[in-house]
């Protein structure tokens, strides 16, 4: 057993800082931050990324991947969240992505990966129904065969960044018959098609990511079927693994602890820094250590992994663990920030306000109140791991 | 970066696996519990055989040179036995010390019989006033010519009443509480002026309160340094305390096994218990705080073996762990057993004593927490 990094790691290590702080710059930064700039500045840092072959650590090589093992997909992800970047959008690159390339068929993959990889194509997904949650197989958006063409009919919704989209991969109901995860396809929808619909939802934290996604009659040519009708429930679960263990997002929990606690510091209560409270100092221990825990049992299923194993039932436990995590670490932020986590800022500067945290905290935290619920709530994942792992 | 065992770590896992195995079942275990000393010396010379009672020490001293991952995957697997045999008084205490700060005679004279199982030992470190502060000692070491006079009293040390050698941590300096002035010191346990009480804790073991009266012993049986004691046990209580550790892992595994096992075979209301989501979702819960545990065991054990700059904070930080979610494991699974879950005829019970005695040995979660705490917060 050894977790230390070799020589050749540290190298590379230093490359991926020395990456970061040049083309992570401050310009990027700021329009990354301002909501009229956010989609451009994602795809120019996207476009960042595959300039630099690093796009897509997660994809096998022969498609655009890296081809890194798993210590530097975690030197990759640690310093990434160490810098303060988040992960790139996941719709295209950590979803579709790995679906097509496992079951698209060629022409497929010549058509839809280029265009994920360089970010010229913004990718959502139609997973989730207005009658279809947790309970997935039970969705109902029809989709009937009329010659070359799918005629697609029904509603997605809490479709994150719709509004930018080019693309849906839509999971949809291809047969009635049998059990319900028997009659699902998975197709690829052109965002600009005739008769959809995007109509936005204001979450929470007062922003607008969600949608919810009308189709009325939307024609799509047969040719945008992945695999075979009916199997999509194949391909989609085979995603959900996938997108689960990067929903645990420890790195950037660790990061995000980190700046609590340095918020915590320069916070005053009754003459002394709010870090020095005992009270407050175990709240704070109280995740850490957890988290010192979790960032383990995350390289355990990345060992697991990269010795061929694929991300079971793991990946459930990383999601739950991971959102709890998230959530703890949004929590203590909100109440270190006192009265001033309730601050709606608009207009005015921080300095105007006198505090220069409250309002991130509060939309974190708002916002953050959807990772246990999406992906699969984390009562389902306790679901899985029961069936899968307990055999109950 | 692998979490990987080498052949040789695995293989002594098997080994001590098959003991527990084939000749640890809880019956046994209860009978040995119940003699006078609560462990067999028989098994103690099957455990030198095996060479297991060889593992930490130094190849210069007919040890297997082992390191932290190996006394891990035999703790552990001691755990899921609740083996009562003292391995850890006798070879990670008494004989971790020696090895530690030891003079080349007395580790040449005693370790070889520690590993041949000629030798039981004992460190009585704790006393009446201590708690949880290891340098809380009143028990005093005064030099006089060339010999070294001790008064006083440790109490609860485990293997105490066994033991024919025994680690006296004393004060031959300083105040109360001072790391500085405490003095290791090597005593037979028959020595004239040492009087044992021995009495039994919860988990089986039987310790000892040991009295000294004017007690007489070379100055040459100091282990390490006069005055400097406390730099040789603070790195081998570390060490021990990954161990238990380990043990508790094995502890926590079984209590998740058996409670498992028995939802999936019990019935009421005419359905096996284990399909209800109520008690799947608890399990679920145990198996994440099973999981989580060994991750950062896993952690502490690189640390201390690569002697990484975070070890004492992992060490610290794995301990509060091991109390808080062994408590919960331990504390489902009599819940989940229902009235069998309180019977002393189970054995779920005897594995959440020996878990709680774990828990408060060499400070509990609280402890441990306010320890990472300083290391962490303070400026």
């Amino acid at each position: 057993m050894d977790t230390s990094f070799a020589p050749e790691d540290l190298a590379f290590r230093d490359e991926v800082r020395a990456f970061f702080a040049e083309a992570y710059d401050a310009d990027l930064q700021a329009r990354l931050n301002n909501l009229e700039t956010f989609k451009d500045a994602v795809i120019d840092w996207q476009k960042r990324l595959y300039k630099q072959g690093w796009i897509a650590p997660g994809w096998p090589k022969e498609y655009g991947g890296t081809g890194w093992n798993a210590t530097q997909k975690f030197i990759f992800e640690t310093e990434r969240s160490a810098a303060g970047i988040r992960d790139v959008i996941p719709f295209g690159l950590n979803m579709v992505g790995p679906v097509i390339y496992a079951f698209g068929n060629e022409e497929q993959k010549e058509r839809f990966l280029p265009g994920i990889l360089q970010s010229d194509d913004w990718w959502c997904q139609g997973y989730s129904e207005p009658g279809a949650g947790s309970d997935l197989a039970s969705l109902k958006t029809r989709a009937v065969r009329e010659g070359d063409e799918y005629v697609v009919t029904g509603a997605k919704i809490w479709t994150s960044y719709a509004q930018y989209a080019d693309w849906i991969f839509c999971l949809v109901r291809t047969s009635s018959e049998g059990k319900k995860q028997n009659g699902i396809s998975f197709l690829l929808i052109d965002m600009n098609s005739p008769g959809i619909k995007v109509n936005p939802i204001v979450s929470i934290d007062n922003h607008h990511s969600l949608n919810e996604v009308e189709f009325n009659d939307v024609r799509v040519p047969v040719a945008n079927l992945i695999g075979e009708q009916d199997k999509g429930w194949t391909y989609a679960k085979a995603l959900l693994a996938h997108e689960r263990t990067a929903i645990a997002g420890v790195a950037d929990s660790k990061r995000s602890l980190a700046e609590t606690r340095a918020f915590a510091e320069r916070e005053v209560n009754g003459g002394k820094s709010l870090l020095s409270d005992p009270l407050f100092q175990k709240r704070l221990s109280d995740i850490e250590i957890e988290l010192m825990a979790l960032e383990f049992t995350e390289l355990r299923v990345l060992a697991t992994v990269a010795a061929g194993g694929a991300p079971g039932a793991e990946s459930s436990m990383l999601k739950i663990k991971g959102t709890e995590m998230q959530q703890a670490v949004q929590e203590l932020r909100m109440d270190v920030a006192a009265y001033y986590q309730g601050v709606l800022p608009n207009d005015l500067t921080a300095e105007q306000l006198g505090h220069d945290f409250g309002s991130q905290a509060r939309q974190t935290y708002m916002y953050g109140r959807a990772s246990t619920i999406y992906g699969g709530s984390n009562e389902v994942q306790k679901n899985i791991i029961a069936k899968a792992v307990l055999g109950l | 970066m692998n979490f990987e065992f080498t052949e040789e770590q695995g293989m002594l896992r098997d080994s001590v696996a098959r003991f527990v195995q084939d000749s640890y079942d809880f019956d046994t275990r209860c009978k040995i519990a119940a003699t006078d000393e609560a462990m067999s010396r028989e098994n103690w010379q099957t455990f030198a055989e095996l060479g297991w009672l060889s593992v930490p020490f130094a190849e210069s001293h007919g040890g297997f040179g082992g390191g932290p991952v190996d006394t891990m995957v035999m703790m552990e697997e001691f755990g899921k036995g609740i083996v009562l045999e003292p391995y850890l008084a006798t070879v990670l205490l008494f004989g971790g010390l020696l090895q530690r700060g030891g003079s080349v005679e007395q580790q040449a004279e005693i370790i070889p019989r520690i590993i041949e199982g000629g030798c039981q030992g004992a460190f009585a470190y704790l006393e009446r006033q201590s708690r949880h502060q290891l340098a809380d000692i009143k028990t005093t070491a005064t030099v006089e010519g060339d010999q070294l006079v001790l008064n006083g009293e440790k109490v609860v040390v485990f293997n105490g009443a066994s033991a024919d050698q025994l680690i006296v941590a004393a004060r031959s300096s300083g105040e109360q509480s001072d790391e500085a002035g405490i003095t290791l010191v090597l005593v037979p346990a028959d020595a004239a002026g040492v009087e044992r009480t021995a009495y039994r804790l919860m988990d089986g073991q039987v310790v000892a309160n040991i009295t000294f009266s004017n007690v007489q012993v070379p100055v040459a049986d100091i282990v390490g340094e006069l005055d400097n004691g406390y730099a040789v046990m603070g790195p081998v209580i570390t060490q021990a305390n990954v161990a238990l550790a380990a043990e508790a892992l094995g502890i926590m595994g079984q209590l998740n096994a058996k409670t498992l096992e028995y939802t999936k075979t019990r019935k009421q209301f005419d359905v096996a218990i284990g399909s209800f989501q109520a008690l799947q979702h608890r399990m679920v819960d145990t198996f994440m705080a099973y999981e989580q545990v060994k991750s950062l065991l896993y952690r502490a054990v690189c640390e201390l073996d690569g002697a990484g700059d975070d070890a004492a904070a992992c060490v610290h930080a794995l301990q509060v762990l091991v109390d808080r979610n062994g408590r919960k494991i331990f504390g489902e699974a009599i819940q989940l057993h229902g009235g069998m879950g309180i019977t002393d005829e189970l054995d779920i019970g005897h594995y959440a004593k020996r878990l709680m005695m774990i828990n408060t040995t060499f400070g509990n979660g609280d402890y441990h927490q306010a320890k990472f705490n300083e290391l962490r917060y303070s400026a």
